[in-house]
């Protein structure tokens, strides 16, 4: 199908290009920008006058549900949801029932995903079998069958050997290992962050060592290996610290951080609000501005949605009992850009946290709109803003703390491979 | 995100009584001058009151309590209420039926008022959030988060020795991090306008920015109980030494337990409270707990009546 | 029965003609009991007055009256005072203004809460008329009819004196 997208925006962060152009695509391409190609008939005209056009977001972190929790979810529930947010291309947690620790899994899943025709999905690997943290996963076979990189979710690898050993197996074939940097009997029964709004709600609490420790063992075994690392999640003002004095030691590391947290802190709790159940927990108001600058100053490379859903019944507990998570993948986008606007940044550096640093991170040929790519592009309004309500959340977990906010930006077409997937 | 106070309806009325922090001292005073009138019913030939005729209150027990139970089911007994017992902690929480779908069938059944205890914290909010309008739910202790009733009876017992909450110096002693007693006493003491609050406590038994709350930390008994007209004694409970908050009992009770010896660092007419049950030994000498200067026993009258004013208020509105 | 539409009577004068239609019936058994609140001073100068020698007794009837449901509980509610034997006691409830009689009705039933009396008999210092419940008063200062949308007070001043005074009836929202 042929494609003319005229008098947009272009937004492409990786070719620094911010200007208004037309775009043309055929045979899931990017065939040109600017001028028309020779005898270029489009089949369709999109015209995206006063939008902005850029490369179809990326996100590092979506949990689709399947296999195991359809009662949750379902695969196609959060891809339409996926690319009704503006996302062309996803990875998937392992923790899956069964957790992704068998090529014929991950084979399984890439084909449902595929066969939807949507985004396009990277299933990451388990790293240890059942993501029990004891034996090691058949990492190459599972890079065969289509896992691009291997992770542990939020699941704690406390055997510090076996991590060590993972790292390096993995090293050994250039696989990078994605860890939640969090420690298990620090966390222990805790549900909020060590600080006063858990003082007065009487919430057992993680502390901030709890992050801290499991990032400096991550750090020194990655010096140790050279394995490079993805750290997930990051929640910390001292977890910053450390990972900005990895990097000046030039180990190779990157990090993300969610969307819940790049806004969030312990104050919206509130009385209770399980919405705000998350892992790791909304942290301290320094902690969250400390998060914003080190995502803006680089040392954290990408947000990510952390895409959680839950079905009702699962939040409608006490807060310590209820299921942990937030849905996200359609937040993805407004939260990013809402955090740009307040931090006055402009959009080409706000959208490369969303598309090309990603896209790097993963290690996938995406987030950018070079001529002869494949044509993933994300077509959003960044002046138009909407209202989070449950009927307009298309994933199936209408799970979010950031429900009844107004947000900017709205997706009006998002293209995969040069078809477009999602309409406004 | 964070709304208007759960507790108050539109007129600013106590719609539910789910915690101490944020009611204003006019409502907490308004409770503890209605609880003046209801010392006095029992003395009476007939302990009861026609106050609550024909209302029904559930006891929604999740975290089993013979004490606190009897006590709400003798209060409401005594405002002529019908009373319903659910320890709900076996069966239908086994059966998979959420929280709130007990709630619900219970309302269908014209229930007037939820008393609920439960080992989560804020497990008395989220019903209180879902129940029709005119249900009124108290909370007789969720988790660690709040135990409202026990501290207003404990602000009544201190207004009945000391009169003037203006004046005094009152210490909480014992597990800080895991009571529910103890922050709710430690909103309503601040609230009521006691200068100092002290809490005395080992490091592992404090919450974190404890301060924040508006009290001086002591890790000294003997400097914490200095001049002191209020001790309110907390529970230890045996898990605390299992989970390795605490070495032993006996290295507690000769640090921070409250002797006799100890007790006479603080003012001569200091009064000494309990929420009890008792762990005699551990926390409390029994010379101090059966001594002159204890309260223990008038608390437990004095929470019949409170918990009739809570209910009584409530019901009216 | 005596019409007077808008003319006050002067209190003090009711009171005297009060006190003397009830000290013929007084012995040692009578105690008396003031409902709170407008009936306390009366029934503390009625005591007084009559040197009764059982001690006074206050009623505080917020917990029986019937409109709870409607109103909610008084926010001034404090304790009844009751300190003779109730049970086989010749009782004379005292209260300034009797008029729809459920007040009263509230009161005998918390007396009777209290214990058995051998009798109770009603003392009040203006009878408006009005009457919603069969409740009649043996002792009565004046009976008054008084015009629609008014009520009546009963105050006592600085010097102790009572005095009667209209005001208008509140409307409920």
């Amino acid at each position: 199908m042929k494609i003319h997208i005229k008098n947009g925006r272009l937004v492409d962060p990786t070719n620094g290009i911010d200007a208004v152009n037309d775009i043309f695509i055929a045979a899931g391409k990017i065939l040109a920008i600017g001028d028309a190609p020779d005898n270029f008939h489009a089949n369709r005209v999109i015209d995206a006058e006063s939008l902005v056009v850029c490369p179809g977001l990326v996100d590092l972190s979506v949990r689709l549900r399947e296999p195991g929790h359809e009662y949750m979810a379902t695969l196609e529930s959060e891809m339409g949801a996926a690319v009704a947010g503006g996302i062309t291309s996803l990875a998937c947690p392992p923790d899956t029932d069964p957790p992704l620790d068998e090529p014929g899994l991950v084979e399984m899943l890439k084909h449902r995903a595929k066969n939807l025709n949507l985004a396009h999905v990277y299933p990451i690997g388990a790293l240890t079998q059942g993501l029990r943290g004891e034996r090691l996963t058949e990492m190459a076979e599972l890079s065969d069958a289509g896992c691009i990189v291997f992770g542990q979710s939020d699941v704690p690898l406390t055997n510090l050997r076996t991590m060590m050993q993972a790292m390096r197996y993995a090293a050994t074939f250039g696989f990078s290992v994605w860890l939640r940097p969090q420690e298990a009997s620090l966390t222990n029964d805790g549900v909020a962050h060590d600080g006063e709004i858990a003082t007065r709600l009487g919430l057992p609490t993680i502390p901030v060592c709890a992050e801290t420790i499991a990032l400096s063992n991550i750090i020194l075994l990655t010096r140790e290996t050279g394995v490079h690392v993805h750290l997930c999640r990051l929640s910390t003002l001292d977890g910053i610290e450390l990972v900005r004095a990895a990097r000046q030691q030039g180990l190779s590391i990157t990090c993300d951080v969610a969307i819940n947290h790049l806004h969030l802190s312990e104050m919206d709790i509130g009385f209770f609000d399980s919405n705000c159940h998350l892992m790791p927990p909304l942290r301290g108001m320094s902690d969250r501005d400390a998060l914003r600058n080190g995502l803006l100053e680089g040392t954290i490379d990408a947000v990510c949605s952390d895409h959680a859903p839950v079905d009702e019944d699962a939040k409608l507990l006490p807060f310590g009992q209820s299921e942990i998570g937030a849905t996200g993948v359609e937040l993805l986008l407004p939260l990013t850009l809402k955090w740009g606007i307040e931090m006055r940044i402009p959009l080409i550096t706000v959208l490369a946290k969303i598309t090309a640093a990603p896209a790097r991170i993963l290690g996938i040929d995406a987030g950018h709109l070079s001529l002869g790519a494949a044509a993933d592009l994300c077509i959003f309004d960044a002046e138009q803003y909407w209202r989070v309500v449950t009927s307009a959340i298309k994933s199936q977990g209408k799970n979010t703390p950031f429900l009844g906010m107004e947000l900017p930006g709205k997706i009006k077409y998002t293209l995969v491979n040069g078809q477009i997937v999602y309409e406004d | 995100m964070i709304s208007t106070n759960p507790q108050l309806n539109r007129s600013g009325e106590l719609q539910h009584l789910l915690t101490t922090e944020g009611l204003p001292a006019t409502i907490l005073l308004e409770i503890l001058d209605t609880a003046e009138s209801f010392v006095g019913v029992t003395e009476r030939d007939v302990k009861k009151i026609p106050l609550l005729r024909g209302k029904s209150v559930f006891n929604l027990f999740f975290e089993p309590s013979t004490r606190t139970r009897t006590t709400f089911e003798i209060a409401a007994k005594r405002l002529s209420a019908d009373v319903h017992n659910l320890n709900i902690a076996a069966s239908s929480q086994i059966k998979g039926e959420t929280l709130l779908d007990t709630v619900n069938n219970l309302s269908a059944m014209y229930a007037d008022m939820f008393v609920v205890r439960h080992l989560q914290s804020g497990a008395a909010h989220l019903i209180a959030s879902h129940v029709q309008p005119d249900i009124h739910v108290i909370n007789a202790g969720d988790g660690s988060h709040a135990h409202p009733t026990q501290a207003l009876l404990d602000m009544f017992t201190i207004r009945r020795y000391k009169q003037d909450f203006q004046n005094l110096r009152v210490a909480i002693i014992g597990d800080i991090l895991h009571s529910r007693v103890a922050r709710s006493e430690i909103h309503a003491l601040t609230t009521l306008g006691v200068p100092e609050v002290r809490v005395i406590a080992p490091k592992t038994l404090l919450p974190a920015k404890v301060e924040r709350l508006g009290v001086h930390v002591y890790h000294d008994m003997a400097k914490g109980l200095k001049d002191v007209d209020v001790l309110m004694m907390l529970r230890l409970q045996n898990e605390r030494m299992q989970s390795a908050n605490l070495p032993s009992s006996e290295e507690y009770f000769k640090y921070y337990g409250l002797t006799q010896e100890k007790l006479s660092l603080a003012q001569h007419d200091a009064i000494v409270m309990h929420p009890g049950p008792l762990n005699r030994g551990v926390e409390i000498d029994s010379a101090v707990a059966d001594g002159k200067q204890s309260v223990i026993l008038p608390q437990v009258t004095f929470g019949i009546a409170v918990r009739m004013a809570v209910m009584s208020i409530l019901a009216g509105n | 029965m005596n019409i007077k539409p808008l003319q006050l009577p002067e209190a003090e004068q009711l009171f005297s003609d009060l006190v003397s239609k009830i000290r013929p019936d007084i012995n040692e058994n009578v105690a008396l009991v003031g409902v709170r609140t407008g009936g306390v001073w009366l029934a503390q100068r009625l005591h007084q007055e009559l040197c009764l020698t059982l001690p006074l007794g206050i009623l505080d009837i917020s917990f029986y009256r019937d409109d709870f449901d409607r109103i909610g509980l008084h926010p001034k509610v404090k304790p009844s005072e009751i300190p003779f034997e109730v049970t086989d006691s010749h009782i004379i409830l005292v209260d300034d203004i009797l008029y729809t009689g459920r007040t009263i009705r509230a009161a005998i039933n918390e007396l009777f809460d209290y214990g058995r009396p051998a009798s109770i008999r009603l003392a009040i210092l203006v009878d408006r008329g009005e009457r919603e419940l069969p409740i009649a008063a043996q002792y009565v200062g004046a009976e008054l009819v008084l015009p629609s949308g008014k009520m009546l007070n009963l105050q006592q001043g600085d010097d102790g004196k009572l005095s009667l005074s209209l005001y208008d009836k509140q409307l409920p929202e």
